[in-house]
């Protein structure tokens, strides 16, 4: 089963602050049948509580909260802003925010990694901020190993 | 030589931080084992540990192990990562 399932990435969207983004890349994570809605609200509380460290790289957030319940599959989502949201972090401002969902602590490991090799190349960052739709932006996700 | 990578839930920053500084190491030449988990395990497993490699936000609530705790900024940034590693390790 690959890491972004169908309607898991999108283009264009409109997020008012932090926790709207957060809730944009969660709610992607919902409609794409990883998590329940309850999760969104971990994932929200998980920044409130440890602060905007998940803005890993500049202008990229991975946004996330525990394994547990809400945790339907082990996936991910990626929600690309159409004006770039302030985090409070030393990395903003975020354009992409990626959700993290995981069914335990090891099996998405691999799918992150090889994200995450891919999240350094500035060129391919470039292609996700500027995919034309969600489907162009899906399509260069699934070429990653998941 | 042990190694802890620790951000707040245990599977994203962290792993992200595992990865790169086994990378890192090995370069390095320098044998370790590296390990990632969350805030609160760190608390007891990182009294074992040589290093807690973790985020500024994070650093001063791990504060009180004994354990050497290096923050890093950059996460896919190797270079930092191999300076603030080959300062405390070389």
């Amino acid at each position: 089963m690959s890491l972004f399932a169908e309607n898991s990435c999108a283009v264009s969207v409109w997020a008012e602050d932090r926790d709207s983004a957060i809730e944009a890349a969660g709610d992607l994570l919902v409609t794409s049948g990883r998590v329940t809605p309850d999760y969104v609200n971990q994932m929200v509380a998980a920044v409130a509580e440890f602060g905007p460290y998940i803005v890993i790289a500049p202008g990229i957030a991975l946004a996330h909260a525990r394994p547990g319940e809400s945790v339907l599959a082990t996936g991910m989502s990626l929600a690309v802003l159409a004006s770039p949201i302030e985090f409070g972090s030393a990395n903003d401002p975020v354009r992409l925010v990626f959700g993290l969902a995981a069914k335990d602590h090891d099996g998405h490991v691999e799918a992150l990694a090889a994200l995450a090799s891919r999240l350094g190349d500035e060129a391919f960052v470039n292609k996700l901020l500027n995919a034309p739709t969600n489907d162009a932006l899906a399509n260069l996700l699934s070429e990653l190993a998941g | 030589m042990k190694i802890v990578a620790v951000c707040g839930m245990g599977i994203g920053t962290s792993v992200l931080l595992k990865m790169n500084a086994e990378k890192v190491l090995r370069t390095l030449g320098i044998e370790a084992t590296v390990e990632a988990c969350d805030f609160a395990t760190a608390r007891k497993s990182g009294e074992s540990a040589n290093i807690i490699l973790t985020t500024p936000d994070l650093a001063p609530l791990l504060t009180g192990l004994p354990a050497e705790i290096i923050s890093i900024e950059h996460f896919f940034d190797l270079h930092e990562l191999n300076e603030k590693l080959s300062k405390s390790l070389l």
